[in-house]
């Protein structure tokens, strides 16, 4: 056993930078897609026609990306025949889901720096829960942050779930979330979650986690990388603030193909 | 595949036909395929038993998939897939039901039929067809609250709809099999534990011990086949590669090769090549993975910590050179959508090297760790027996001594050019399978460096987007296993019909067998030792 202590020791510390720093390290988030100004109006209708899941809408003469839908299909990446939008290598995702919300939260600050977290996978496909799982890895070690996974609802501040909320899961989401104890708030994570994803709404699947409870954050992406869910927890307990929904048309040009 | 290999090939098929048809004279039509290596026998629903019997315990071959469409006329076809090795065709069994017998034989009676029985149940319940002698038929995929009659894949059922679901009843209670004096049944989820997902065993057990584990799954039933009907080719590629997000690529590949298969699409050499790089890197993640998951099953903290270091680098090296952590959108018909330059060959090359070289280190401080061993060795056993007639596949029919691997069976992307050893394990123990594991990784990351460091040039994607009507299978060693893809594209390039046959399908049918009489603490570890997606089995 006496090795398994040396080989910890040897590794030494891999514990992110993040959330006092920035993390660069390559590979932590495939990053998304930005708003942008193109050069013609059929350019910009040619975009909107190119993705898959309609969370790029025209918007004040370019287009606006709505973080909430897209799954990073990669499709609004220039080729070598057509333009695309600019890319960002970003993770704090986080945003409140609307305005009521927001203000909700803003206002009232339920709890203190240590959060109790159950996760839910509601018909997830496996990746927004590995991702949510390297959150116990060194890399992200969120327990130096005071975020705990708790195997019960009823020790949980805080409802994970991901996926788009597949029949069978409804009766036992709902249970889950009347278990807990007050104060309580409830994170979507990953497209499937906000929106039903590239599922649902179906015979048998719903549109998202807020068909049946309601949300009080939403982590977009396909799926949210850790660092976009650690930082959906520290909006949480208000040591970040949270990012915008949709992200609308900026100066930076459109990136040529 | 040379000519002469065809040739050949075609030969051996030739005889298959021979047989076929001195056998089973009059009463079935063999039709031979070479180009495809199918031999496609049409028989009649009183030979249907029959033939499976002799196919499976005469010839060797092993029951693949179940595939049920629903046509016009005749009103059911329904083709059994069976395969056995490089050398031998598969086999195609079709088998045409009018629409007035309501009935098909069932084969789960034969002695390969457990490998068939979850086929059936899923068909009962999703096409409302009726196997017949078949023991246990109703509630699979469908739990009790969907309403009676209503079967989701018929051609007249609307996938948009949202129904009325029926309340429970407060007075169900799940069905038991132990009846000794204090016996009871522990339930585990469909929410339990830290982060697993969404599934439900009943432990029936007197105590310290569990006799007996009922599991249950299709709480993630998402009717992927369904809503994928109608919808173009590039519409259903993202519901490939997203309905398990642990074997995107591997699941999008499946579905890409039946799509190139149909239209008569060849794929570039460098394509093919990096398809398998791709592949490879997605292998070597998600065994790391379920070793990380092993070594916290058994509450090892130091070495869980070292295993999902690898799983994390390996997620930002996917990351790096495609893009996306899991690969996502880097699978097109007709290619890949991102190209390796030489510098980043050399860091893929550079990266698999060193990360084979800390899990060959984890390994063997693994198997000096006295306290870890006693928790794998002799638990979940699955025998080779077992492993046969239940059909498995994938590293855990590997650790039972079945040595099938599609890589070698039937060569696609790139495979036929590499060169690696079937990973095959004896005992079938926990301990066996974490060998197995491990044996692959390591090979997955020499098949990478072999790969890289010889890439041919030339396009990644071809011109050709043309799309024919049309019916195929594609069979890809997804990380898990075997992984069957059955696509019907129709005039408009639409799909008509999609059915996937995950490993975890396959799979999680064998696990009530490893979980039997067993120590109520061995069960995370069992769970563990399979590595098994139940995203990928539900749909």
């Amino acid at each position: 056993m006496a090795n398994w202590v040396l080989k910890g020791l040897r590794t030494g510390i891999k514990t992110t930078v993040y959330p006092s720093g920035v993390d660069n390290a390559l590979g932590v988030s495939p990053g998304r897609p930005r708003g942008a100004y193109l050069r013609s109006e059929e350019e910009a209708d040619a975009l909107v026609a190119r993705c898959p899941t309609a969370a790029i809408a025209r918007h004040d003469g370019g287009v606006a990306i709505d973080n909430r839908d897209c799954i990073h299909c990669f499709r609004c990446q220039a080729d070598a025949e057509e333009p695309g939008v600019p890319w960002e290598d970003s993770y704090e995702w986080a945003a409140y889901p609307d305005e009521m919300t927001a203000a909700r939260n803003q206002l009232h600050r339920a709890f203190g720096r240590s959060l109790h977290i159950r996760f839910i996978d509601a018909g997830a496909c496996g990746a927004c829960m590995s991702e949510a799982r390297q959150l116990n890895n060194p890399y992200y070690n969120m327990h130096r942050l005071g975020f705990f996974i708790t195997p019960t609802p009823r020790n949980a501040d805080i409802l994970l779930v991901a996926g788009p909320v597949s029949d069978a899961m409804r009766l036992p989401l709902r249970k889950a979330y009347e278990a807990m104890p007050t104060p309580k708030r409830v994170v979507a994570i990953g497209a499937c979650a906000i929106s039903g994803g590239v599922f649902g709404p179906s015979f048998a699947a719903a549109s998202g986690v807020a068909d049946v409870i309601s949300v009080d954050l939403v982590i977009p992406g396909c799926p949210p990388p850790p660092l976009a869910i650690l930082h959906g927890l520290l909006v949480v307990v208000q040591r970040k603030r949270p990012s915008g929904l949709v992200s609308p048309p900026t100066n930076g040009e459109a990136s040529p193909p | 595949m040379t000519a002469q290999e065809i040739a050949s090939k075609a030969a051996g098929s030739a005889d298959i036909v021979d047989l076929w048809n001195g056998r089973w004279s009059g009463r079935v039509v063999a039709t031979l395929d070479p180009r495809a290596g199918i031999c496609r026998i049409e028989c009649r629903p009183a030979d249907l038993l029959a033939l499976c019997a002799w196919l499976a315990e005469e010839e060797g071959y092993a029951f693949a998939t179940l595939i049920v469409e629903e046509s016009t006329k005749p009103a059911w076809l329904l083709t059994y897939v069976f395969y056995r090795d490089a050398a031998s065709p598969w086999v195609h069994l079709e088998l045409n039901v009018d629409a007035h017998a309501e009935t098909v034989p069932s084969i789960v009676g034969l002695a390969q039929g457990p490998s068939a029985d979850w086929h059936e149940r899923e068909a009962e319940d999703l096409f409302g067809l009726s196997f017949e002698g078949h023991p246990r038929l109703g509630d699979f995929v469908l739990h009790e609250d969907w309403p009676e009659g209503v079967n989701p894949m018929r051609r007249s059922f609307d996938a948009r709809q949202r129904l009325e679901l029926r309340e429970p009843d407060p007075a169900w209670e799940p069905p038991t099999i132990v009846e000794a004096t204090g016996s009871f049944a522990m339930p585990v989820g469909p929410v339990f534990s830290d982060f697993n997902e969404a599934s439900h065993f009943l432990l029936e057990t007197v105590g310290e011990d569990v006799i007996h584990t009922i599991p249950r799954f299709f709480y993630k039933y998402r009717g992927v086949e369904k809503i994928a009907e109608g919808q173009p080719v590039d519409g259903v590629l993202l519901l490939a590669e997203r309905f398990s997000g642990n074997a995107a690529f591997a699941h999008g590949l499946g579905f890409c090769q039946a799509v190139e298969t149909i239209s008569g699409i060849e794929v570039p050499s460098r394509a093919g090549a990096l398809r398998t790089v791709f592949a490879e890197l997605e292998r070597l993640r998600h065994h790391a993975a379920t070793i990380t998951g092993i070594c916290n099953s058994t509450a090892l903290a130091v070495a869980t910590s070292q295993a999902a270091l690898i799983e994390e680098d390996l997620l930002r090296l996917s990351c790096e050179i495609a893009r996306h952590r899991y690969l996502f959108g880097a699978i097109l018909p007709g290619g890949v959508s991102c190209d390796l330059s030489e510098a980043q060959c050399k860091r893929v090359a550079g990266a698999v090297g060193e990360i084979a070289e800390r899990l060959d280190r984890l390994h063997r401080m693994l198997r000096y760790s006295s306290s870890f061993l006693d928790r794998l060795e002799e638990v979940g056993l699955v025998s080779t027996k077992v492993a046969i007639s239940y059909g498995l596949v994938g590293p855990i029919a590997r650790a039972s001594g079945v040595s099938r691997d599609l890589r070698k069976l039937r060569p696609y992307a790139a495979y036929d050019a590499v060169d690696f050893a079937v990973a095959v394990e004896r005992e079938g123990d926990g301990y066996a399978r974490l060998r197995v594991f491990f044996r692959e990784a390591e090979q997955s990351a020499a098949i990478i460096q072999q790969v890289v460091m010889a890439l041919p040039p030339g396009e990644i994607r071809t011109d050709d987007t043309s799309r024919r009507a049309g019916r195929a299978l594609s069979a890809v060693e997804a990380p898990s296993g075997a992984a069957f893809h059955w696509v019907t594209l129709r005039e408009d390039g639409t799909i008509g019909r999609y059915r996937i046959t995950p490993p975890s399908f396959t799979n999680w049918h064998g696990f009530h067998l490893a979980a039997e009489n067993f120590a109520f603490q061995d069960f995370p570890i069992i769970l563990a030792s399979f590595g098994l997606s139940n995203a990928e089995c539900d749909r």
